[in-house]
């Protein structure tokens, strides 16, 4: 059902594998809305060690109380408090989680690959929560049932992921995990912020908003860093907002139900108006929250079934 | 007086572009007599059945000196960049290069451009070439300023120097670690487009026109800078090009999963660009083959993508992996030879390179059907860093002779 040690990315999985994750997220949806009691134990007595080489709250956070519902010891190792600040090597800090007996490592790290390159250095299974500009493969999934539950299926949905393609791991995920389960993905941004080849990903791709909004049954806007909208790759917030925010305006060229959503966190009046965010009928983006922990619950559970001794995992 | 007669072998010679049976006469470090040789007596003898006996391989523009990679390589000498710690930007450090890796290996220093290879102050390259470099480079990179180029190249042209070029615009490139295109996109590493490497090679051309100095392109990799070079050939301009196999057998995608052993400068190009690489090696755009030897211990290498250091350990895969070519039937063994030695030899004045009587016997027995497979932990050289780990290869060096002396 799902053959692989680790998630270091959407590539490398079968159409099949992604579903089945995704149905086994479903089962933890109900629990997390159970009112008082979230907890289910299935993961006591492991340790899950959060490895977070980059800032981050949100997805920290999901990872750490899909872990606590699990019943799992859960431990945050921050990067700006560890020995990669005094010059140790990320092989030397893997080779250290690694004796220190984790029974799941979940990693962020700035730079693309590094999660690889930790997987191939512990004997436990890793879960990659953002490796550079390369994959978020929990945000592929998350958003990818998000998208199953509002639209009915993923199949034929016309997706449109807008912005900062180029630097976005979590547009790569989603690429990757939308194609795979038939959707119709665009990628629309000014063409200093779409990748090279971007094509040979089975998107198309738009350097026109309107014409990339045209139709489509999801908008998924991506999140523009702050350092990437003084004159680098874009002149200005003001131009960028005029150019390719999505406005209430903007979405007409949607479809009428079109979904919105966005990975958080916003740059309100950059690259969406909070009129849209805040849209509660259109906007997804709580939605999107609530379904990273469901789904981080079931890639952990997933993931130590062989640890935890279940009958037919290895 | 020593003489060495080595029997029995085939004897490749690029000047003459033959193979022939016979053996190599050698007399005091030097050859004597070459084909159906006259044993004298008391001469040693050296079975060279079943081997080529070819010139030993000139490798121009190697980072490291790494005795136990050349001799696996059968590179007798070579042409060391001026990229070292620190920089050989002054004639104490020519001499100290130069001393380095006698007797069994010659090394020649390669002038820094500019003090430190800083870009701006010209360095005495005058003083430099009197201690012995016998070219000028700008280093890993180019110049990036046009106007002091353009002095390098009219200052060295005037001492008799080739100015050896990295050809890669410094501002498309900077901060990127692949080449435009999927792979680089699916793994989301920066990466600059092809034409990086040449819009340099169209400014440096321009400047060696005007010049008249002779210009040499250390490694090129894309059909678009091939085709520069052999329209500027066309002219009369006095460049010339090298490549190292990497870029004949690899794309791209080889950089895979994030594979730092294939993280190369220049980077691995498009399918279509390597094939350009082989089509400028068959055509004779491209003058020689080189390894680019640069071995990076795992401090510099087991680190994500694109904190690693480029760069391959190639001294000791050059030949076997250049003996495809000719397999491939891109060029005859006597070319091969002419491109790892002959070439090389003539266009930076070295001695070696030549099977004529007279010259310096810098030879190598290759047995160029003997099978083997390269693996990154079984490497002579320093550091096993080469992308070709794994590769099953055929053709291996049996014996070097350096200046007479077999070692």
């Amino acid at each position: 059902m799902f053959p692989h040690r680790d998630l270091t990315g959407i590539a490398g999985l079968q159409p099949h594998e992604i579903t089945f994750l995704l149905d086994e997220a479903e089962h933890w949806i109900a629990l997390n809305r159970g009112g008082a009691s979230k907890h289910d134990g299935r993961l006591a007595g492991l340790t899950q060690i959060n490895a977070f080489f980059e800032n981050s709250t949100r997805t920290l956070l999901s990872f750490e109380i899909a872990g606590k519902r699990l019943g799992a010891d859960v431990v945050n190792m921050h990067a700006a408090t560890s020995s990669t600040k005094k010059g140790e090597t990320l092989i030397d800090t893997a080779v250290t989680l690694n004796a220190m007996r984790a029974d799941v490592i979940v990693i962020r790290h700035d730079a693309s690959g590094a999660v690889q390159l930790i997987a191939d250095k512990v004997d436990c299974p890793v879960l990659n929560a953002g490796d550079g500009q390369h994959e978020h493969p929990t945000q592929g999934l998350l958003d990818a049932l998000t998208i199953r539950r509002r639209r009915g299926s993923i199949a034929g949905q016309v997706v449109a992921i807008c912005g900062d393609v180029l630097h976005s791991r979590v547009a790569r995920s989603n690429i990757l995990a939308l194609t795979a389960l038939g959707a119709d993905v665009r990628v629309v941004g000014p063409p200093t912020l779409l990748p090279p080849a971007i094509e040979r990903m089975n998107v198309t791709r738009h350097t026109d908003f309107d014409a990339g909004l045209a139709g489509a049954d999801v908008v998924m806007m991506l999140r523009l860093q702050r350092e990437r909208m003084a004159g680098g790759f874009v002149p200005s917030p003001r131009e960028y907002h005029a150019l390719y925010g999505l406005t209430p305006e903007r979405l007409k060229r949607a479809k009428p139900d079109a979904l919105v959503m966005h990975p958080g966190p916003m740059n309100r009046g950059v690259e969406i108006a909070s009129s849209v965010a805040d849209d509660l009928n259109r906007s997804a983006i709580t939605e999107q929250v609530e379904m990273g922990v469901a789904v981080r619950m079931a890639c952990l559970d997933v993931l130590t079934r062989g640890r935890r001794g279940i009958e037919g995992w290895a | 007086m020593t003489i060495l007669a080595i029997l029995n072998g085939r004897v490749v010679d690029p000047a003459t572009g033959s193979v022939s049976a016979g053996g190599v006469l050698i007399r005091d470090g030097r050859i004597a007599e070459v084909g159906m040789i006259d044993m004298p007596p008391g001469a040693e003898t050296l079975d060279a059945r079943g081997s080529l006996i070819a010139p030993g391989i000139v490798d121009i523009g190697c980072f490291a000196i790494d005795m136990p990679a050349f001799a696996a390589g059968g590179i007798t000498r070579t042409a060391l960049m001026p990229d070292q710690s620190p920089p050989i930007d002054d004639g104490a450090l020519v001499q100290r290069a130069l001393a380095a890796g006698k007797p069994a290996l010659w090394v020649h220093p390669i002038a820094a451009a500019t003090h430190g290879l800083n870009g701006t102050e010209l360095a005495e390259i005058g003083l430099m070439a009197a201690a012995g470099a016998v070219a000028v480079a700008t280093g890993r990179t180019r110049i990036a300023d046009a106007r002091v180029m353009h002095r390098v190249l009219g200052y060295a042209a005037a001492l008799d120097l080739v100015t050896i070029v990295h050809a890669e615009d410094e501002a498309m490139v900077r901060g990127t670690v692949a080449t435009d295109g999927e792979t680089a996109t699916r793994l989301g590493l920066p990466s600059a487009p092809a034409m990086s490497e040449a819009m340099a090679v169209a400014r440096d051309l321009m400047l060696a026109e005007d010049t008249g100095a002779p210009i040499h392109f250390r490694q090129l990799t894309t059909a678009a800078a091939f085709d520069l070079v052999r329209a500027a050939k066309a002219r009369g301009v006095p460049v010339t090009c090298g490549i190292t196999p990497a870029h004949l057998y690899l794309s791209d995608a080889e950089i895979g999963p994030f594979r730092t052993f294939a993280r190369l400068s220049p980077p691995l190009r498009c399918e279509a660009d390597r094939q350009a690489a082989r089509q400028a090696v068959a055509d004779g755009t491209v003058d020689m083959l080189c390894s680019g030897h640069d071995p990076r211990g795992s401090e510099a290498k087991r680190l994500p993508f694109a904190e690693s250091e480029p760069g391959m350990a190639g001294a000791e895969t050059l030949l076997t992996l250049s003996l495809g070519l000719v397999r491939d039937g891109l060029i005859t063994l006597p070319r091969l030879f002419h491109l790892l030695s002959t070439g090389p030899a003539r266009r930076f004045n070295l001695p070696g390179g030549s099977m004529a009587p007279g010259a310096e016997a810098d030879l190598i027995l290759v047995d160029e059907h003997a099978p083997w497979r390269i693996r990154a932990d079984a490497m002579a050289a320093t550091a096993g860093n080469t992308p070709f780990d794994g590769l099953p290869v055929q053709g291996r060096v049996r014996t070097v002779i350096k200046g007479g002396r077999v070692l």
